[in-house]
């Protein structure tokens, strides 16, 4: 079972059908999905998934930023976690990483930096963001573009991060890491 | 939140106002004419009809032409949307977008220099399921222009219904056709929707059809009750 996490800034809004439907479409060739708005994960949810995915949000849209309190079940879990754009940077908050303005829109290069599971070489990939993550030395860097960090994991937890946005021309990406979290 | 509509009349442009209607709403349509036929961004057959279609919706247009040279057409939407943004207080826009990062992309950097919300409640969508939405929600849409072999004249004026999008899957599994027209394969035009308040009756048209594209031109029209 996966857990998509809705971050739009409320629920049920315009953005859904844009930033999280698409990750449900590609979730679900790989295994059961559920749905839930960031503001109401419960433990129930967190307990019967096997693994996490966090959305992305609109540019505008940094609600979750504003809210690490709603986000402190990331630093408990030992469940496998993707965090997508708004996703990465909500899980930079959490864990103390610095979050910095940075605007990329549009097809990116992707540079590897470390060898990882998720990916085998450089990429093209969607970037749609305003801000960027200055990771902590909690966290080691996979993938960086020319102007910013574009993928971390956390170097002790199963958490992984991405800005870019693989729902859109990198599906394999959010495969892999499904596969990886049954692994 | 206030929204504007990238509108252009074809059957992405109208769903994606009835999403955004759902949520939020909708102050403003927003209508670029370009005038160069093969425009990468924006739709062309019959978007004059666009000034009925607002008024079948109830909603004010603002619309721009463009010569529709490819980088330079941006500008001409940049000074439509700003107009929005004063005349209707816009806060956001919404396009009908699916799959093109290139629109996504040069409408993603114009609201974020205008300081603007922008929304593509289509992206990433099934294209099939997208055609069966407009039979659900009860759409009329017409194929009104035809730019890829083997869509032919005859497909020129049909209304999408249930045996048009089966042929249309089926060109996809023998051609690598884009079943809703993503690769500007198919343009349509939308005579009526769930918002319209008011119905499209077209009176008179022409069909052009030259090597492998073509168009239904629009000559006459009238809105009439439903």
């Amino acid at each position: 079972m996966i857990l998509v996490v809705d971050m739009n800034w409320k629920k049920d809004s315009l953005g859904f059908y844009e930033f999280v439907l698409p990750i449900v479409k590609i979730a679900k060739t790989q295994d059961e999905c559920i749905v839930k708005h960031f503001l109401e994960i419960t433990n129930q949810d967190l307990s019967k998934c096997d693994s996490i995915v966090l959305s992305g949000t609109a540019l505008k849209d940094t609600a979750t930023l504003s809210q690490p309190e709603k986000f402190r079940w990331l630093s408990e879990t030992e469940k496998p976690v993707l965090g997508i754009c708004a996703g990465m940077e909500t899980i930079g908050v959490v864990f103390g990483a610095g979050v910095i303005r940075c605007l990329e829109i549009g097809m990116t290069q992707i540079n590897m930096m470390n060898e990882n599971p998720l990916f085998y070489a450089g990429f093209k990939a969607y970037s749609l963001h305003s801000y960027c993550v200055k990771p902590s030395g909690d966290f080691e860097v996979w993938a960086k573009s020319t102007k910013c960090v574009q993928v971390i994991k956390h170097k002790i937890k199963p958490i992984y991060s991405v800005l870019f946005h693989p729902e859109v021309r990198n599906p394999e990406l959010i495969e892999r890491f499904i596969l990886l979290s049954k692994s | 939140m206030r929204l504007g509509v990238l509108f252009s009349g074809g059957k992405d442009s109208t769903l994606a106002l009835h999403y955004a209607a759902e949520k939020e709403e909708v102050v403003c349509l927003i209508t670029i004419f370009s005038k160069n036929k093969e425009s990468f961004m924006y739709h062309t057959p019959n978007i004059e009809i666009s000034a009925l279609q607002a008024e079948a919706l109830g909603l004010p247009q603002i619309t721009k032409t463009t010569q529709g040279e490819k980088e330079k057409e941006l500008a001409e939407l940049e000074t439509a949307i700003t107009e929005a943004a004063r005349k209707f207080k816009i806060e956001g826009l919404v396009t009908g977008a699916v799959e093109s990062v290139y629109q996504a992309e040069r409408v993603q950097r114009i609201c974020n220099r205008l300081g603007l919300w922008c929304f593509n409640p289509l992206w990433k969508h099934n294209q099939i399921a997208l055609l069966e939405e407009f039979l659900e929600k009860k759409f009329k849409v017409i194929i009104s222009g035809v730019f890829a072999y083997p869509l032919d004249e005859k497909w020129l004026g049909k209304q999408i219904d249930t045996k048009v999008i089966e042929r249309l899957v089926d060109l996809q599994q023998k051609y690598g056709l884009s079943p809703a027209g993503e690769g500007g394969e198919i343009e349509t035009t939308v005579l009526d929707a769930p918002l319209f308040k008011k119905k499209i009756e077209v009176l008179d048209n022409t069909v052009e059809f030259k090597g492998n594209s073509g168009v239904f031109i629009i000559e006459q029209a009238r809105l009439v009750s439903k």
